[in-house]
């Protein structure tokens, strides 16, 4: 008899079943969730000033499931839940951060964060200055963001332009698993407050990545920083898409079809809002000479629109084609039937493509 | 700590004074009031004061330094309204009248206990040890806070209202998660108790079982709108058993019952309580700012009958008769007082001192590239001008 296991074989040592454990993990692909919850753990372990909090993150490990298992290991001093109210959970995270903590925070859907806007556009965003730096909140709100899961009315809304708007917030928005990781790290060690929106339709996407391994790289310093640096997703000569969030596996696909009729695009994850990576946004476009900004929120006084003005401003004679925008409609956030008609979709950032005066 | 674990304090606290749970948080029948306005002690059974809601007499050393402080802090109000007069500030929202609760909030703490004032709160800022050109840097719009909150244990004066109860709520959170003993005193005006914030504070407060002491000084209006408009509850103290902490009310212009109670709150909080809400009773004197016409609201009337409550002479009345007031004693509390105004006057009287350059400097950790370039496009404008 051959036993495989150290449970049904005590010769086996617990080290070699160890070894045996990453090997298998290492064929196992990881969520996008998964590399949420993992640094948020090694946050944890990382500086004992970090403490997580908000509804339902504590025994059931948040409704998305990103801080599973952070109280049964660490304990509730370091991961607990509050009472249901938005605006007291970032009020208190401001004390606490004034004190010497380092919160994690979540919101636990985007629209559900407005209650505590108040806080976060007088408070989070302004301490730091009105104290002349005395005083700085390095903190963490996390917001589970955008659409393209079917969620009912007030779980879907794109709200990152509110914050980008306001000085004194960082943006992050990670679109693949290494940077859900690497990301959160840097939002976590960052000495000002970040508000981190994580695309929910993503938290269940897989990708083979070594986590142990980006997580001695974080470590060791020797990642590359993620903050104000945008991320080429897919390297082209035609066109640029600009885009984040959700939108850039959206992208992505529209590249790959557009490849498949000779165009060969370029996609670039901007991935840190705030601060904005003008320098590769812009040796893109004026590489290309053309360019498409893609996001799921309303376009109006948007993000995509501070692009499209930044791109204007500094590319303006690299340019062949006016920057379009391809963004929801400016419409409140339909219900889950009538979503697809309004998030962007690859065909119609092709469609947008087509209208970037090729015949000239 | 569970909201179980909360109550099962309560329950400790009330047995150990041997009265109900609900007899605990509720406020005494009557506001402690131990002064009369003629500075005369109440006797001790018209003091407001019943089981469980007893509240030594402070020591005459302990009162002397209150009422020095007393009578620094209404200088400071009165100088300052003068050099808004003057033209040399842009706004100062006076606490004349309410120099009492402003003296007993910051002298009931420990030098490493936080104080989160409001903008009306400048009194209690400096009472707090705050040096007072710093403390009047937002008012002379300079910028908006001009002290280092943490060297002071002061909170920057919050403008918007009660927002900063959740942040007295969370310095006391983390404090109480490092084993420390640190005390908060979170202070509100009564229009700020109609806010969110407000009530989330307090629960948030009750449920983690931290030691904060919620101070409302209730002045009787928020800018124009009356008490009445605010709140049908029987007083603000009684908003307390509905979070499972105790309330209680006192008379705001009597000194001598704002340090016995805020003494009595601070070593509660410190021995692991939870929280507590105390309602000042006082009046706002002036207007809301020297923005403000106050006769479009109240009667001159109204104002005058608060005249006769004054805290301060009320409190000067008592140690008179009490001879604790000595000629020379007057005569030094009198000189530190003028000696603080004479700092303002002074201060006030310098040009402000500001660079524009600096508006870029304190908005992240690091200044983004973005920053970097319209700071250098104001330094060119600014270099031109000066040329």
């Amino acid at each position: 008899m051959t036993a495989t296991t150290s449970r049904v074989n005590p010769n086996v040592s617990a080290a070699t079943a160890r070894a045996a454990a990453k090997a298998a993990n290492e064929n196992q692909p990881v969520t996008f969730g998964k590399a949420l919850n993992t640094a948020l753990a090694d946050g944890l372990v990382a500086d004992n000033s970090v403490v997580i909090f908000g509804e339902d993150v504590g025994t059931l490990g948040g409704v998305f499931r990103i801080t599973d298992g952070l109280t049964a290991r660490f304990g509730a001093d370091r991961c607990f839940d509050t009472p249901l109210a938005e605006s007291g959970i970032v009020g208190m995270a401001v004390g606490m951060a004034i004190n010497g903590m380092r919160p994690v925070i979540e919101m636990q859907f985007d629209a559900f964060a407005y209650p505590a806007f108040e806080q976060v556009a007088s408070h989070v965003a302004k301490m730091r200055n009105r104290t002349q730096g005395k005083l700085s909140l390095p903190m963490v709100i996390r917001i589970p963001y955008a659409g393209g899961v079917g969620g009912v009315e007030h779980h879907c809304d794109s709200s990152e332009g509110y914050y980008a708007h306001t000085p004194g917030l960082k943006v992050f928005t990670p679109s693949c698993v290494e940077d859900a990781y690497l990301m959160l790290r840097e939002a976590i060690d960052s000495d000002d407050p970040v508000v981190f929106f994580e695309p929910k339709k993503l938290y269940w996407s897989k990708e083979q990545v070594d986590l142990e391994q980006l997580a001695q790289e974080y470590e060791g310093k020797k990642s590359a920083k993620t903050e104000g640096r945008a991320r080429i997703a897919r390297a082209g000569s035609d066109a640029t898409l600009i885009t984040y969030g959700p939108s850039v596996s959206t992208a992505l696909a529209a590249a790959k079809m557009a490849a498949e009729e000779g165009l060969n695009l370029e996609v670039i994850d901007v991935r840190s809002i705030v601060p904005f990576d003008d320098e590769t946004v812009c040796a893109s476009v004026r590489k290309t000479g053309r360019a498409i900004v893609i996001a799921e929120a309303q376009g109006f006084a948007s993000v995509a629109s501070e692009i499209v003005a930044r791109v204007q401003e500094r590319c303006f004679h690299s340019l062949a084609a006016p920057v379009l925008r391809v963004t929801g409609f400016d419409i409140p956030y339909p219900a889950p039937t009538l979503e697809k008609y309004h998030l962007p979709s690859a065909e119609r950032i092709l469609d947008a493509v087509d209208q970037l005066q090729w015949e000239a | 700590m569970s909201a179980d674990a909360s109550s099962a304090r309560i329950s400790e606290v009330s047995k150990k004074f041997g009265i109900t749970p609900e007899d605990y948080m509720l406020p005494a029948r009557h506001m402690i009031n131990l002064l009369n306005p003629d500075g005369s002690l109440r006797p001790d059974n018209e003091q407001g004061t019943e089981p469980g809601h007893e509240y030594p007499l402070p020591s005459p050393a302990r009162l002397m330094e209150a009422y020095a402080a007393l009578v620094t802090g209404r200088r400071v109000n009165d100088q300052n309204s003068a050099l808004v007069r003057q033209g040399r500030m842009a706004v100062y929202p006076s606490s004349h009248g309410q120099e009492a609760c402003q003296i007993a909030a910051a002298l009931c703490l420990d030098d490493n206990d936080w104080l989160f004032p409001t903008y009306r709160d400048t009194v209690a800022v400096l009472s707090k040890g705050v040096a007072p050109m710093e403390v009047m840097t937002s008012f002379r719009g300079e910028w908006h806070c001009g002290y280092d909150p943490k060297a002071y244990k002061c909170a920057p004066m919050s403008t918007p209202l009660t927002t900063q109860l959740l942040h007295a709520v969370g310095v006391a959170h983390a404090a109480k998660l490092r084993g420390e003993n640190t005390v908060v005193v979170a202070m509100c005006g009564d229009g700020a108790t109609s806010e969110g914030d407000f009530h989330e504070a307090l629960n948030f407060a009750a449920v983690f079982n931290l030691p904060v002491i919620f101070f409302v000084q209730n002045n009787k209006y928020a800018i124009s709108v009356p008490l009445s408009h605010q709140s049908a509850a029987p007083s603000l103290a009684h908003k307390a058993v509905g979070y499972g902490m105790a309330g209680e009310r006192v008379d705001g212009n009597d000194l001598m019952a704002l340090m016995a109670i805020m003494t009595r709150a601070v070593r509660m909080a410190r021995e692991g309580n939870g929280p507590l809400l105390i309602e000042a009773h006082t009046y706002r004197m002036q207007a809301h700012t020297n923005a403000d016409d106050d006769k479009r609201y109240r009667e001159d009337s109204e104002v005058q009958a608060w005249i006769a409550k004054d805290p301060v002479t009320r409190m000067k009345a008592y140690l008179e008769d009490a001879g604790l007031l000595t000629e020379e004693t007057v005569a030094k509390i009198s000189e530190d007082a003028e000696a603080v105004a004479k700092t303002l006057r002074d201060g006030m009287n310098q040009d402000a001192n500001t660079d524009p350059r600096e508006l870029f400097e304190h908005v992240y950790s690091t200044k983004s590239t973005q920053l970097a370039e319209q700071q250098a496009l104001l330094a060119d404008e600014l270099d031109r001008e000066e040329a």
